[in-house]
């Protein structure tokens, strides 16, 4: 059995482009809007989500046999949040100056409907290896729609990419304020959604 | 020049029952929850199709931010500050939302039916809608807020997450049976949608300081 056949393989797969988490299932999305503003804040804030996302659904997974089915979700959320915490901890230290920027949306990580989403959909019934693939993937699915996004608004709204400035930028670049603003993120991320659902759906029955 | 408008022209930041109304403006339309900081996007999505839903869930939005600000307000203030364990903010914030919706619930089985039976679905949904959360670590950054502050500056955010929900919903009531290109359908309206109502709201940017 090849790598991509297997549970785990699968799983990981279907999260990054069919099934992702963010133009797929809209889920995850005020993260998505709020710290898309420059790539290296995205950038961090989307290896804490992996990290959260990947170590939860494991832990969830362990203990998918001990737990009474009427205090899952508190223990799902309990489960997260203490990740979370360390994701919070280490931003605070090595990266203090991002922390301010993105600090409470770090923390928003525990509310971050994803994360519940991959524990409760599959982490809660299957073994623990493929629900830390499955994490991961959703992770990555979100960090790729993220990335994209903030891509563009950080060259049409800054100028600049990852903190350099483009080249010859007097010349040629004009600044799009709107694009720094919060109406710029919800517009780019439906341009984003509608790209993608064109090209993802094949006209299977579409649910009005 | 109203008294009003004067005091919050000035440098000076206002004081007592003014500052707390400047704080309800200020948490409800320029820096509004929903709009401006993007919290509790996925259930205003989710549920914004119909009005009446909307509204069910707005009042219990409202209610509930407004409670936990100021619970949580106290329990930074006397527990977790005094104790030196601020780093376990996050668990203990959403232990106290989460318990604090169900005794909600609780409460509402026993004192009126018909109102547990309109809020009951929306009641724990709340619990992971991340506007609630939000404004209790948004409020923490705020410099020099007290209890009282700290409860306006959640009920103004719930009353401005209602507004953001109620408009949305009677838009999307509107336009459901215009054609729009397949890929666009569901999520990618409401999202450009949003974003038309952010561009309004932007406009009530600047009319506050705070």
């Amino acid at each position: 059995m090849s790598w991509k056949q297997s549970p785990g393989g699968r799983a990981f797969l279907r999260n990054l482009w069919t099934e992702n988490p963010v133009f797929r299932q809209v889920l995850g999305i005020c993260s998505t809007l709020a710290v898309t503003n420059l790539l290296k804040n995205t950038l961090i804030m989307c290896l804490g989500l992996i990290f959260t996302a990947g170590l939860s659904s494991f832990t969830v997974s362990l203990l998918r046999r001990h737990t009474p089915r009427q205090v899952r979700m508190m223990v799902q959320v309990l489960v997260i949040a203490a990740y979370v915490i360390v994701v919070d901890i280490t931003i605070r230290a090595f990266f203090p100056e991002i922390h301010k920027v993105i600090g409470p949306y770090v923390g928003l990580i525990i509310t971050n409907c994803i994360i519940m989403g991959r524990c409760e959909a599959f982490a809660a019934q299957n073994p623990a290896l493929p629900s830390l693939l499955d994490g991961v993937g959703a992770g990555l699915g979100y960090t790729f729609v993220l990335m994209s996004i903030a891509f563009v608004r950080e060259i049409l709204g800054f100028g600049t990419f990852f903190g350099m400035p483009l080249p010859a930028r007097e010349l040629w670049w004009h600044q799009w304020t709107i694009m720094v603003m919060p109406p710029g993120a919800f517009f780019m991320l439906a341009l984003f959604t509608w790209a993608a659902n064109s090209r993802a759906v094949v006209p299977e029955k579409q649910t009005p | 020049m109203t008294p009003l408008l004067a005091a919050v022209g000035t440098a000076a930041p206002p004081t007592g029952a003014l500052q707390l109304l400047v704080i309800l403006f200020a948490a409800a339309l320029t820096d509004n929850i929903l709009l401006t900081r993007f919290l509790g996007m996925c259930s205003f999505l989710a549920v914004s199709r119909q009005m009446k839903t909307s509204l069910g869930l707005g009042v219990a939005v409202v209610f509930v931010t407004t409670c936990t600000a100021g619970l949580n307000y106290l329990v930074h203030r006397y527990i977790t500050v005094p104790l030196r364990i601020e780093f376990l903010e996050y668990i203990i914030f959403i232990v106290v939302i989460a318990a604090f919706v169900q005794l909600v619930e609780m409460v509402i089985e026993r004192i009126s039916l018909p109102l547990y039976f309109a809020l009951g679905i929306f009641l724990p949904l709340i619990t992971v809608n991340c506007a609630i959360l939000g404004v209790s670590l948004f409020m923490l950054n705020k410099q020099g807020y007290g209890f009282l502050q700290c409860t306006v500056f959640g009920l103004g955010s719930g009353l401005g997450w209602m507004l953001a929900i109620v408009l949305m919903a009677g838009i999307r009531q509107r336009i459901r049976l215009d054609k729009v290109p397949r890929g666009l359908h569901g999520a990618g309206l409401s999202l450009i949608v949003t974003g038309i109502i952010a561009l309004a709201f932007v406009g009530f940017s600047g009319m506050v300081k705070f």
